[in-house]
């Protein structure tokens, strides 16, 4: 500490205008040996401050994130059950993972319920933005009520769409009934619980995402559209050079937190089925998701290694998937 | 973003993460906290224990102890808690439950548990031998002192039966079936009747075929998985695949939302009921359906499923205190009176040859003689061996396969093997 702030006055030049630039007003550099210390005080103010006032996160992103984080990539080499001894097995929980066939099924099921819930996700929360960014009547109304279902808690969510989608008693079955499609035991069909799963997802977050493509739509300058017009674009080619290209990065955006949310699928799947063998996702694992597996194998079997195991893979996949949608994004959306 | 909007959005932050900590720092204040002079003991179970009158009772006798009771609904929720607790060494109560199906897995790290007998003494006489004996290690030590056993019983619908009919007296049930094949013959003429199934689940009656058998059931006495060989596994198995053919099961899976809605709607007439299955009979049926259920003898003879224990985990700072009412609530008075609360039936002698335990009608149940019912049975109750992870090969590995089986997904040849394929990779510790 001392040997930083002899060494402060060395570099206060390029460190002051370095602020300066940043609209920080400029510390008084005259005067009598009286302002000295003050001035002094308030180059270290200057200086340190800042590392002061973000410290609280990274002290408790340090605690609860980071901490963490370490001590699974730990636990992910041990055999451990976590209330009793433990022992340190190198990467034979990576291997066995590797030949797991409920993961891989953990995984399948996940990446298609992804699929099924956000392609037709984001397509309707840019028709939704699209239809908000015009002058309808009461603008203001719809772009509130299009964020409910997002605040809705989740777990009364999955209990609603739980009773929805009922094998006795259920509005949908009894919807399809009216149309002549026979019940439909959600919880059994693997296609019915993935759809049932997506709509719940879909119920949830579209409403989110077309408000963030809302935000992104409106930045675009209306002189673009003006021009198009006079070069006689119509509607569609309007918003396939304009609208488009100009939510490249907002696209990006919204698919990468879905992504990440997609894989993370726990507490919908979770509470769609209840009963004693819940965490199964089904009783032929169905509709079991990754996150699911995780749980089952280190809460449920206390293989705690293993699942830390489950979880860093989890990780791997996500990262992937992400760079993935990343790579999607902008080779299809030009700009 | 403009410099002012970032730096407000870091004081922000500053302010959320300050007051979070703040927050922590209340909470963990707040749950030491306890009066100068009271103790607070915790008590922590799944299900209904009918603990809620005993503890106030305990209370108004024991000045300056003061008790709460946190229930889980569902021991499948409660185990994680638990393990939760003792991963962490904070958080679990001075006196918890465990149930026979997961007790010798938490048995198998003793210095999580204090050992009881130096506060309650050796109480072996008073209680079922079997039972007291798994509360103890291999070494001797008192890990867990019995709370109740499960005798095994019907529960049945009057005014479904009478609609379907058939007789609804519980004598003149019991008498249409001695024996499972003659209870699928009543599952058969029900579903021709109604065009419902009589029993709820095939996996109710799994559980209890198991325990009727008796002996290894996954596994045998030295713990190691047997569930391809076990005779009871077997019988049990073939019990549920009958049931199934014959149409008399209603297809619920047990536990389920839809199970428990059945309860209410009529969705099936018949459950199996060990003795604390009543509480939860009674709880998911409403006060609505008061007088509709009775009890009835169960085909195939006696059984034990379920039923469970207390113990003191040794992170608990009042251990005496917490000893002291974990023998409270397990003596003849307190399991007399958890009996008449919520109906699980006691393990402690004393209490079984109770004359008021004995002569117990529960009223919910159209005032069936439930202690006379199950009591007749308790004391020659067989034991089955629970091993280590009893219940997740039963949960996880047996049932979900029946269930698929139930439903027409799965032959049972594949619902066989996958059952057994997954008992060993569920079963191993």
């Amino acid at each position: 500490m001392t040997q930083q702030q002899t060494g402060g006055a060395h570099g206060a030049t390029g460190q002051l205008s370095h602020l300066d630039s940043r609209g920080t007003p400029r510390t008084a550099n005259h005067g009598g040996p009286r302002f000295r210390k003050r001035e002094r005080l308030s180059r270290l103010d200057v200086k340190y401050s800042p590392y002061l006032y973000v410290a609280p996160f990274f002290i408790l992103f340090a605690a609860f994130g980071l901490y963490p984080v370490l001590m699974t990539g730990w636990m992910s080499f041990t055999d451990w059950n976590l209330i009793g001894d433990w022992k340190f097995i190198g990467l034979e929980n990576y291997a066995n993972l590797m030949k797991d066939e409920y993961f891989w099924n953990a995984v399948r099921n996940t990446l298609a319920i992804f699929l099924i819930a956000t392609i037709p996700q984001l397509l309707l929360a840019l028709l939704l933005a699209e239809m908000l960014n015009r002058g309808i009547r009461a603008r203001t109304f719809f772009r509130m009520i299009i964020f409910v279902p997002n605040i809705t808690s989740l777990a009364a969510v999955a209990i609603v769409f739980g009773l929805f989608f009922r094998r006795d008693f259920g509005a949908i079955n009894w919807l399809l009934d009216f149309v002549g499609i026979g019940p439909i035991d959600w919880r059994r069909e693997t296609w019915g619980s993935w759809v049932a799963l997506a709509t719940m997802i879909d119920w949830r977050w579209t409403g989110y995402n077309a408000l963030i493509i809302l935000a992104a739509m409106q930045a675009i300058p209306r002189d673009l559209y003006e021009s198009a017009s006079l070069d006689g674009a119509g509607r569609w080619r309007q918003f396939t050079s304009i609208t488009l290209p100009s939510l490249r990065p907002t696209l990006m955006f919204v698919i990468i937190v879905s992504t990440i949310g997609g894989w993370q699928l726990f507490v919908e799947p979770l509470v769609f089925n209840s009963g004693s063998g819940a965490i199964l996702g089904g009783t032929q694992r169905q509709f079991q998701t990754v996150a699911m597996y995780m749980f089952e194998r280190g809460f449920s079997d206390l293989r705690f290694g293993y699942g830390a195991a489950i979880g860093f893979a989890l990780f791997a996949i996500i990262v992937v998937a992400s760079m993935f949608n990343f790579l999607l994004v902008r080779r299809t959306v030009r700009e | 973003m403009s410099v002012n909007s970032r730096r407000r959005t870091l004081a922000v932050v500053a302010l959320a993460a300050v007051t979070a900590l703040g927050g922590l720092a209340a909470c963990s204040k707040k749950n030491e906290e306890a009066k100068p002079g009271e103790i607070k003991l915790v008590v922590d179970h799944f299900g209904e224990f009918g603990y809620d009158e005993l503890v106030k009772q305990y209370e108004a006798s024991h000045p300056g102890i003061k008790i709460e009771i946190r229930k889980t609904a569902q021991l499948n929720d409660y185990r994680p808690l638990l393990v939760r607790y003792l991963a962490t060494q904070k958080g679990a109560g001075d006196v918890v439950a465990l149930e026979e199906g997961i007790i010798s897995e938490f048995k198998s790290n003793p210095a999580n548990w204090v050992d009881l007998t130096p506060y309650v003494g050796d109480k072996r006489s008073e209680y079922l031998p079997w039972k007291y004996d798994i509360g103890k290690t291999s070494e001797g030590k008192l890990l867990a002192l019995p709370t109740d056993v499960g005798g095994l019983g019907v529960c049945y619908r009057k005014d479904l039966f009478k609609a379907a009919g058939l007789p609804e007296d519980r004598e003149a049930v019991s008498k249409l079936w001695p024996s499972w094949d003659q209870f699928i013959q009543v599952g058969k003429d029900y579903r021709a009747k109604t065009g419902k199934g009589l029993l709820d689940s095939v996996t109710t009656a799994f559980s209890a075929s198991l325990s009727q058998t008796g002996g290894d059931l996954f596994y045998d006495k030295d713990f190691n998985i047997v569930a391809d060989k076990s005779a009871a596994v077997k019988t049990a198995w073939d019990l549920a695949l009958k049931l199934a053919d014959n149409g008399v099961t209603a297809k619920t899976r047990t536990w389920s939302d839809e199970w428990q809605a059945g309860f209410q709607q009529g969705t099936f007439a018949a459950t199996l009921c060990p003795s604390w299955m009543l509480g939860i009979v009674e709880q998911n049926s409403g006060a609505g359906n008061k007088g509709k259920w009775d009890l009835a003898a169960v085909p195939g003879g006696g059984g034990n499923w379920g039923g469970s224990f207390l113990a003191v985990p040794t992170q608990s700072k009042h251990p005496k205190e917490a000893a002291e009412l974990a023998a409270f609530l397990t003596s003849a008075e307190g399991q007399v009176a958890a009996f008449k609360a919520k109906g699980p039936l006691p393990s402690n002698l004393k209490a079984l040859d109770n004359p008021d335990f004995q002569a117990y009608k529960n009223a919910y149940f159209s005032d069936a003689p439930v202690g006379k019912i199950f009591g007749e049975g308790a004391k020659t109750l067989k034991p089955g061996i629970i091993g280590p992870k009893h219940q997740a090969i039963k949960e996880r590995a047996f049932e979900p396969q029946l269930q698929a089986y139930e439903a027409g997904q799965l032959d049972a040849a594949t619902a066989w093997a996958n059952a057994i394929k997954d008992a060993k990779t569920q079963g191993a510790v």
